[in-house]
């Protein structure tokens, strides 16, 4: 296998100007510079995007789906973050 | 539900709704004082959630008193000497170290007594504390890491770290004490029988401490008295603040 | 121009993003600088004036509320840090400006919240004032702000409207808790209304910032949609209008106003509110403490690395 001294890359695609990157896949490559090359080539062949960025998949710390009730369950008790908790009369209902 | 049990299951859901709001105030005594900003917001979080526990025990205390009675008068219209809270608690913010490690106490000890009280017969009693289990493992995580680094940080970390474990450890005897309230809800499947879990708190706990370089104090000295109303000075100050704007306008809404 | 500049206006005139790694003139990157720190800054010093009442909140219902408000003070205040990062300038550099006094915060966090009316019309007002420029802010040309404005307000959402809903409870109730709510209302009106800034005329900024689509609309067009948005939540909530002078003007679609007190504003910009002193006092007071631990992390991960290494090794 000739990928195997290849590190993996996670590739991220700006679509359009004032949008966020965002995850698109991932990518074998020898360093950053081929990366990008790469990612150029395996992403974006029907101008996906206006921006590339990538970066090492073994720079990424991921939650785990073990946490997942310890993470987000508790936000789910707590609806006053929203603006739909607070009933507003008609004639006020508008901010 | 016999009145005897009634009573005793009103009693405790209004101890565990004490705990959870004192020890919520005291970290909300945090905002805009962390060491930066992301602290800020994780505090805070960990501090709605004990405050959004304590509405949950004192919904269902002021359901069972069922003398029209609401979670606010719980904690609005009770004084100290009322409030049956755990000493360690109601202690003072202190610095950074001192309310980790006095948060890491706490957070190992729900750790342990929420699982057994989702296993309540109880089923409003088992209802709160298994919503609360989940957010108690993200506690134990954030303050047991904590513990660690300033423990294991530098030397004047190491040595404010050491301070708070020697000040509150004589605090924590109480946190298994039984009595006769306990006891009936114990035997009856609706309690925790908290004098089980020392044992495994005193492990978990010494084995963080002890990661973290931090000395395992011996039990020389206790203070008790939380659930009987018998306070440190700290509560009366804390609940005066905490109360002043309710109760200087008798029976207004907010 | 050069062909940098021309590719830059170009971008600036089709309504295109400017991005981190886009070339972009000093003066541009300058002001964004200016305007977004100043904007961190604000939402940092006003964790202080709320902060001031969570431990007095007179319902767990709004204790918890007002905590979760200050909280989204705090995440606001580092989206906006983070953001403004990208321009090459660090937390830490901003910070010091802070504390320095080179930067400046919104004057309103200078005004003491004496009541618990005061969270009320700091979230409807302070923060309605706030929405109606961050509103506008979506649109702004430098990408990672205009981003951040609009996970922002959509986040803010419910400061307003509890806010809002606080005093109007405050109206709806007692003599003292309405005479409470008249007061906040008549303490934090005039300085809500400064937040949007000097007229057009006297601002410093504000020609430049509209050349670059750094802000999107001028200082008292955005006053002006405050003014007119905030008569009938006046009126709803019964209470007596601030400013007496206030009156519908059909020919111009809008409401006219009275003169708002400019010598009031510099002085309190200049450092004569009630609190300058008190809230940088606390930031610094808060940073000094926080030192050791900020120190005991970095040695905490300096042994932890080096464990890592010897252990490699």
């Amino acid at each position: 296998m000739t990928t195997e001294k290849l590190e993996l890359f996670e590739v991220f695609i700006r679509s359009k100007r004032g949008l966020d990157h965002k995850h698109v896949g991932s990518l074998h490559a020898e360093d950053h510079a081929q990366a990008l090359e790469y990612a150029r080539d395996c992403y974006t062949r029907r101008s996906e995007g206006v921006s590339i960025w990538v970066m090492k998949s073994n720079d990424i710390c991921a939650s785990q789906e073990d946490d997942a009730e310890s993470f987000y369950d508790p936000s789910d008790d707590k609806p006053y973050r929203h603006a739909t908790y607070y009933v507003l009369p008609d004639p006020v209902n508008n901010m | 539900m016999s009145d005897a049990i009634k009573a005793a299951t009103l009693e405790y859901a209004t101890r565990l709704g004490d705990d959870a709001v004192v020890l919520g105030h005291r970290i909300s005594e945090w905002v805009s004082y962390g060491p930066f900003l992301e602290e800020d917001i994780a505090y805070a979080n960990v501090s709605l959630d004990y405050v959004g526990r304590a509405r949950m025990f004192y919904t269902y205390a002021a359901e069972l008193a069922d003398d029209g009675r609401t979670e606010d008068d719980f904690a609005y219209m009770r004084s100290d000497r009322d409030y049956r809270n755990l000493l360690l608690l109601e202690m003072p913010r202190g610095d950074f170290a001192y309310s980790q490690v006095r948060q890491l106490l706490a957070d190992v000890y729900y750790s342990l007594v929420l699982p057994e009280l989702a296993k309540s017969k109880d089923e409003r009693l088992a209802a709160v504390a298994a919503k609360a289990v989940k957010e108690t493992k993200y506690h134990v995580r954030r303050s047991r890491d904590w513990v660690h680094r300033l423990g294991d940080g530098t030397e004047e970390s190491h040595k404010r770290t050491q301070k708070a474990v020697d000040q509150l450890w004589g605090y924590t005897h109480e946190m298994f004490d039984m009595d006769e309230t306990e006891q009936l809800l114990a035997d009856n499947g609706i309690g925790v029988d908290v004098s089980k879990l020392r044992d495994q708190w005193h492990k978990e706990v010494s084995a963080i401490l002890t990661e973290a370089t931090i000395t395992v104090p011996e039990d020389s000295w206790a203070v008790r008295g939380g659930r009987t109303g018998y306070h440190t000075e700290n509560l009366g100050h804390m609940l005066t603040q905490m109360q002043i704007v309710h109760r200087s306008h008798p029976g207004c809404q907010w | 121009m050069t062909p940098e500049e021309q590719n830059f206006m170009r971008k600036i005139n089709a309504e295109e993003k400017i991005e981190p790694k886009d070339w972009m003139p000093d003066a541009y990157r300058k002001n964004v600088t200016r305007q977004m720190s100043q904007h961190a800054h604000s939402e940092v010093i006003g964790m202080q004036p709320e902060g001031n009442w969570i431990t007095r909140a007179p319902s767990l219902r709004r204790k918890v509320v007002l905590l979760s408000k200050v909280q989204d003070e705090a995440g606001h205040g580092l989206y906006l840090y983070s953001a403004c990062e990208t321009l090459g300038i660090s937390r830490a550099e901003m910070i010091e400006a802070l504390q320095k006094g080179t930067a400046k915060y919104a004057s309103i966090f200078n005004y003491p919240t004496l009541t618990w009316g005061d969270v009320g019309a700091i979230g409807w007002l302070v923060d309605g004032a706030a929405i109606v420029n961050q509103v506008s802010l979506q649109r702004t040309s430098y990408g990672p702000y205009a981003r951040g404005m609009i996970r922002i307000c959509k986040e803010e959402s419910f400061h307003q409207r509890q806010g809002y809903e606080a005093l109007l409870v405050l109206a709806q109730g007692s003599p003292e808790q309405k005479q409470m709510a008249q007061d906040s209302l008549n303490r934090f009106y005039w300085p809500a209304l400064m937040m949007f800034g000097p007229h057009d005329s006297e601002s410093a900024h504000s020609a430049k910032s509209m050349e670059w689509k750094i802000k999107r609309e001028t200082n008292d067009d955005l006053r002006q949609k405050f003014i007119d948005q905030t008569v009938p939540q006046i009126e709803f909530l019964g209470l007596e209008h601030p400013d007496p002078a206030i009156k519908w003007n059909e020919e111009r679609g809008h409401y006219d106003h009275g003169d708002i007190d400019w010598e009031e504003f510099y002085s309190v910009i200049n450092g004569n509110g009630h609190c300058n002193r008190q809230r940088i006092e606390h930031h610094v007071a808060a940073h000094e403490e926080g030192a050791w631990v900020r120190d005991a992390i970095t040695a905490y991960n300096d042994k932890k690395n080096a464990n890592k290494i010897k252990n490699v090794a």
